[in-house]
């Protein structure tokens, strides 16, 4: 057994474990993306980052790669791993901002912009297909080919491979290229709907008739709204206004 | 096609059928056919009980492979930092007018087969072209004719 803190908490893992799946284990939530648990580790999508050490000599690791080690100081919330997993959000959304998860994860930790040129390219190259091909299927019929911004998954000289047996679990384990974003800001960079719905269709409608029933829900009617959100505020303020007046 | 799978088993063979030795059989199979035959990486993958996805993925990650086949030159026009500077892509554009192909494509009469690269390590002498692993120095618009002759006399 290990001791090591994590947002300092004192946690215990067993030998061998990653910090991802210990933070999982005691509840506390990190991002993935990358990550499924019946494959290997990947590390590529960054998502994960957790800050480790103590000031002033902190760095940022991938959770789902790093193994718990023996009094080692994690934080998984600090201001440079939320910048820094904001980052990554933005930079996966300029390549494939038809992703509905990556959409999703837009919304849930706030990434209001894209900065990037967008790039559609509908592949962020998380590397799940080829794992999922390899390790769970059997089948390597898919993988990274190339080098650089060059770099892309395919299947041997880009024709249908002998090995490939149709099981579509590429494209079942596939963030990018699966469902659309049905929001109705989809076609733009950064949909953010989930995020800006407000007032959410809980106040339009008496009973739920979600218009994104098959496309998934985005849980605005049921998430509690942050304190203060942007409507609260801008009512206070004219309830001050009308005060004044 | 069989003497050719006997051409290319002798290679691994060299190597006695080592899957670590993947880099090296590639190497000597690029060097008899000039550029990576399809046939060749399917043998290399049944003999060595390689994936043939994971050969195709060291075989394009290396600049030295070739999946298309070469012209019988392979001209390198550098385009570093220092060559960029003191006109490489000048000489590239000239290269690709006089070839009438694009960086990157063999000339229709497989003679030549132009690439380039992002530094040689000899800014010194730039802007560099590389012939056939020949260096011409301080090349300008004007030589280009000249080493492209040089080359066509010599077969």
């Amino acid at each position: 057994m290990i001791t090591l803190k994590i947002n300092g908490l004192e946690v215990r893992a067993e030998e061998g474990q990653t910090i991802l799946e210990v933070a999982k284990f005691y509840g506390l939530e990190i991002p993935t993306l990358c990550y499924n648990e019946g494959l290997s580790r990947y590390g590529g999508c960054r998502l994960c980052l957790v800050e480790i050490g103590e000031e002033p000599k902190t760095k940022l690791v991938s959770s789902c790669t790093y193994p718990a080690e023996e009094s080692l100081v994690v934080r998984t919330d600090t201001k440079r791993v939320i910048e820094a997993r904001k980052m990554m959000i933005e930079l996966m959304l300029s390549v494939a901002p038809n992703s509905k998860i990556i959409q999703d994860l837009a919304s849930k930790f706030g990434v209001k912009q894209v900065r990037f040129k967008i790039r559609n390219e509908e592949c962020i190259l998380c590397g799940l297909c080829v794992r999922m091909c390899a390790e769970q299927m059997d089948g390597r019929a898919i993988g990274f080919q190339n080098r650089g911004y060059k770099r892309k998954i395919s299947t041997p000289f880009d024709i249908r491979s002998e090995e490939c047996r149709l099981c579509g679990g590429c494209i079942y384990i596939c963030p990018a290229c699966q469902l659309r974003c049905q929001g109705p800001q989809a076609d733009t960079a950064v949909c953010n709907a989930c995020l800006t719905m407000d007032p959410t269709c809980l106040d339009f409608y008496d009973d739920l008739q979600c218009w994104m029933y098959d496309a998934g829900r985005c849980g605005t009617c049921v998430r509690e709204k942050p304190e203060g959100s942007n409507n609260k505020k801008q009512a206070q303020k004219s309830k001050r206004k009308e005060k004044k007046a | 096609m069989e003497a050719e799978e006997l051409k290319v088993k002798k290679y691994i063979k060299k190597y006695s059928n080592e899957k670590k030795a993947l880099i090296s059989i590639l190497q000597d199979i690029q060097e008899e056919y000039n550029y990576l035959p399809q046939e060749a990486l399917r043998i290399v993958s049944k003999t060595l009980a390689v994936p043939l996805i994971d050969i195709l993925g060291v075989a394009t990650f290396y600049r030295a492979f070739s999946l298309e086949p070469r012209g019988k030159h392979l001209i390198t026009v550098c385009l570093g930092t220092a060559c960029h500077v003191r006109g490489g892509p000048k000489i590239l554009e000239e290269f690709e007018r006089k070839l009438n192909i694009e960086a990157g494509e063999t000339s229709k009469d497989g003679q030549f087969s132009l690439e380039t690269v992002a530094c040689l390590g000899c800014c010194a002498i730039g802007p560099v072209v590389v012939v056939d692993s020949e260096y011409h120095a301080q090349i300008t618009i004007r030589k280009v004719g000249s080493i492209l002759k040089k080359y066509i006399k010599k077969d």
